[in-house]
């Protein structure tokens, strides 16, 4: 049986390997795709341009002006000198922030009121508008800490912010194990499409059915050459993440590997669920677009699953990425134990059961 | 003075053979349901997958809250938090216990009051709480951390004014969001689906179904027709432009009525921009599908060029200003990213012509590159 197999997997390889436009959408794409993503992917805010309106021009105005230009995230990309032009501004998205002192600004902090600053941001990019606003609360805090202690007065109360597993809060350690885990989906979905659904148009699906080939054994020479593409593409997108942007690596190897494992077959079941059913190659397209898009967005890769309402929330329980992403995290960032991983992994197990016992099934009833 | 009857004898058979063909193309579109499905379907089934699914705006997070000497004062953090819809409070009374939750991801941030806070308070002396977030997700980190570092702000202060030793005050922002009071980032993330959508029903209408007329040999027979190509490729636009419309209709329904989103421009506009750019979405999904000229490597390139790099590439999530230079290069290659900009500020700003027009001349240039790239490789292959 393994003799057959063997070399229904081989023909499968070296079909795709031979036709260049396939090898190539093989390895070009993954590649350029996780280099540009990992470099754009991200939530962090930097060089944000923001319109000064110094109504006040006392020197505590001044003062803070200045302190807002040394600070790193923001650029001031104009000083106009009325509201109305820095509206303006705001409205082409020239600049993200204004910040309006008032005219009484000085005055106030001199006599001991509270003083008065407006920060405007553009609602259109609201996330980054919270980011901003986060930056400019940051700036002021330091000016109103170093008054006080400029004045002799002691502080009394401080709060300490600590970020475990990612202390620079970067967004792009996030960003790159969930596109390792995308872009091996698409490959490994698109290969499983690729061979059955051709081969039912060509017709040449029919000639494989009198072969001595039984039915599991064509389903296994089907399975194994997607699930092994699959396995490499893998490996190449790690090694690339740790190589190349230097995403730290704690956990261990094997494990990394069996989620892999898991996560690969599940996903080729699905791929296999969908190309027998479709009797194109333009229906198994679809039908694996279908499946690849509200996969990559009920995941967690973008946004967090808590954000969502609750019945899309239960939907996400059978989304293999979901676990494989907290799997892939958990390796890379958290250095999490091993029985904690498992604890994430094992829904993994009934799913990808799940969809190779279907897609057997399936493709029993083909013939 | 004969040439003249002649010549308009000429434009009238032309007229007519175009009419001819685009009734053709509209009874295929009616006979064969996947480009009905494609154009109003699929829109209405990735607005409520990406409108309801993509959210960034933070609810009911659970976060411990471990205040080791529980006093009626230290309470009031705790209620602070539990007020919030932002945050869901978890009593915890230890840090072991809440380095635990953290560690399984339970909870999303920690904070701590030590023991010794009311007493140091009471004296006097300085007082620190402590917030831990957890890294992962930086974004949620950011934002639980902010809020995080407010409340126990407040709370710190407040008690000092309980106490009679009121702090001096110094600068306090008040911040407005424009366009967008209450900050919901659906409003901000509904026209970005609607442009990710438009991308996609736009590429994958003409190229898969174009795709399958070169597979099939159907665009050979049509080639030995008094039709020229171009007349072909003119009946087949304006039919799956009429498709598209009708799709980016009912994407915009969704966004006003289902999700909520004002709609502060006007439809002149909205029209307009919608118009060029799925001309230009249309003429790719021509270009990929007479290059690729069988379906599996059009559908391929499809999902390629249009899906990924629209959601991430376009600033529909993700803030271009914050990538770094060369991405910042590479986003200016994608059609999606000046659809985004335009409906963005439509939708919640109005007609900002300063944004408006020359994002669209981009899509206009995008537009006549796609349609003359089709042009000239389906003239080459004729000869």
């Amino acid at each position: 049986m393994w003799g057959r197999v063997v070399a229904l997997m081989r023909k499968e390889l070296l079909a795709i390997w031979r036709d260049r436009r396939s090898r190539a959408v093989l390895i070009a794409p993954p590649i350029i795709q996780l280099v540009v993503f990992a470099h754009a992917a991200t939530y962090n805010v930097d060089n944000v341009r923001y319109a000064l309106v110094d109504e006040d021009r006392g020197q505590e105005a001044t003062e803070l002006a200045a302190r807002f230009d040394g600070a790193p995230a923001f650029i001031r990309a104009a000083t106009p000198a009325a509201m109305a032009e820095a509206a303006e501004l705001l409205d082409r998205q020239e600049v993200a922030m204004i910040l309006r002192i008032g005219q009484t600004f000085t005055a106030d902090l001199k006599a001991g009121r509270p003083a008065r600053l407006q920060v405007l941001l553009d609602g259109r990019r609201s996330n980054t508008a919270q980011a901003i606003l986060g930056y400019a609360q940051a700036v002021v805090d330091t000016y109103n800490a170093d008054r006080a202690a400029a004045a002799g007065r002691e502080v009394h109360t401080v709060v300490v912010q600590r970020a475990w597993f990612n202390p620079n809060l970067e967004s792009q350690w996030f960003i790159l194990p969930g596109l390792a885990a995308i872009l091996t989906l698409i490959a490994a979905m698109l290969v499983t499409c690729l061979s059955v659904a051709r081969e039912r148009e060509l017709g040449t699906f029919d000639q494989l059915l009198v072969t001595p080939l039984r039915p599991f054994e064509i389903l296994l020479g089907k399975v194994l050459p997607a699930f092994l593409i699959g396995l490499i593409e893998a490996s190449v997108i790690v090694l690339v993440a740790v190589g190349w942007f230097g995403l730290p690596f704690h956990g261990s190897l094997a494990v990394l590997y069996l989620a892999l494992t898991m996560f690969i077959l599940a996903v080729v079941g699905v791929g296999l669920m969908i190309s027998a059913v479709a009797q194109t190659q333009q229906q198994a397209i679809l039908g694996a677009f279908l499946f690849i898009v509200p996969a990559v967005i009920l995941s967690g890769f973008a946004t967090p699953i808590a954000n969502m309402p609750d019945a899309l929330q239960v939907l996400t329980y059978a989304n293999p990425i979901r676990y494989v992403l907290i799997v892939l995290r958990g390796l890379f960032l958290q250095d999490l134990p091993v029985s904690l991983l498992l604890h994430h992994l094992w829904p993994l197990v009934p799913i990808a059961a799940v969809t190779m016992t279907a897609a057997a099934w399936m493709f029993r009833r083909l013939q | 003075m004969t040439a003249r009857p002649d010549r308009r004898a000429t434009s009238g058979a032309r007229w007519r053979r175009l009419r001819a063909l685009m009734r053709k193309e509209a009874l295929q579109v009616v006979r064969d349901p996947s480009s009905i499905a494609i154009a109003f379907v699929l829109p209405l089934i990735l607005l409520l997958l990406f409108g309801y699914g993509v959210s960034l705006d933070i609810r009911h997070l659970p976060v411990a809250i471990v205040i080791e000497d529980m006093t009626p004062d230290t309470r009031n953090l705790f209620e602070s938090f539990s007020n919030s819809p932002y945050m869901r409070p978890v009593s915890m009374t230890t840090v072991r216990d809440a380095d635990a939750a953290l560690m399984r991801g339970d909870v999303n941030g920690i904070v701590v009051l030590r023991g010794d806070a009311s007493r140091r308070h009471r004296g006097g002396s300085t007082v620190t709480a402590q917030v831990l977030v957890n890294g992962v997700d930086a974004n949620t980190a950011r934002f639980v951390g902010a809020y995080a570092r407010g409340a126990a702000a407040v709370w710190l202060e407040q008690d000092l004014r309980r106490r009679g030793q009121a702090a001096a005050p110094g600068a306090v922002i008040e911040h407005r969001v424009w366009f967008n009071d209450e900050v919901r980032s659906t409003n901000f993330l509904v026209p970005g689906v609607v442009a990710i959508v438009m991308t996609l029903i736009g590429a994958l209408l003409t190229a898969l179904v174009v795709a399958r007329e070169w597979e099939r040999g159907t665009m050979e027979a049509m080639l030995v027709t008094p039709a020229s190509m171009a007349e072909l490729t003119l009946a087949r636009l304006a039919v799956y432009f009429v498709l598209g419309m009708g799709g980016m209709t009912v994407s915009v329904t969704m966004g006003v009525f289902l999700f909520g989103v004002p709609l502060r421009g006007s439809f002149a506009a909205l029209a307009l921009v919608t118009a060029v750019f799925l001309l230009g979405a249309l003429g790719l999904g021509l270009l990929i599908s007479a290059f690729a000229r069988n379906q599996f490597v059009a559908g391929q390139i499809t999902i390629v060029v249009s899906y990924m790099p629209a959601f991430i590439l376009s600033g529909f999530i993700f803030d271009i200003e914050s990538m770094p230079r060369a991405a910042q290069w590479v986003t200016a290659l994608i059609p999606a990213r000046y659809f985004v900009a335009c409906l963005q500020t439509l939708f919640l700003a109005g007609d900002v012509w300063s944004v408006v027009l020359p994002n669209t001349a981009v899509l206009g240039l995008f537009a006549a590159l796609f349609l003359g790239l089709t042009a000239l490789s389906t003239r080459r292959r004729l000869d």
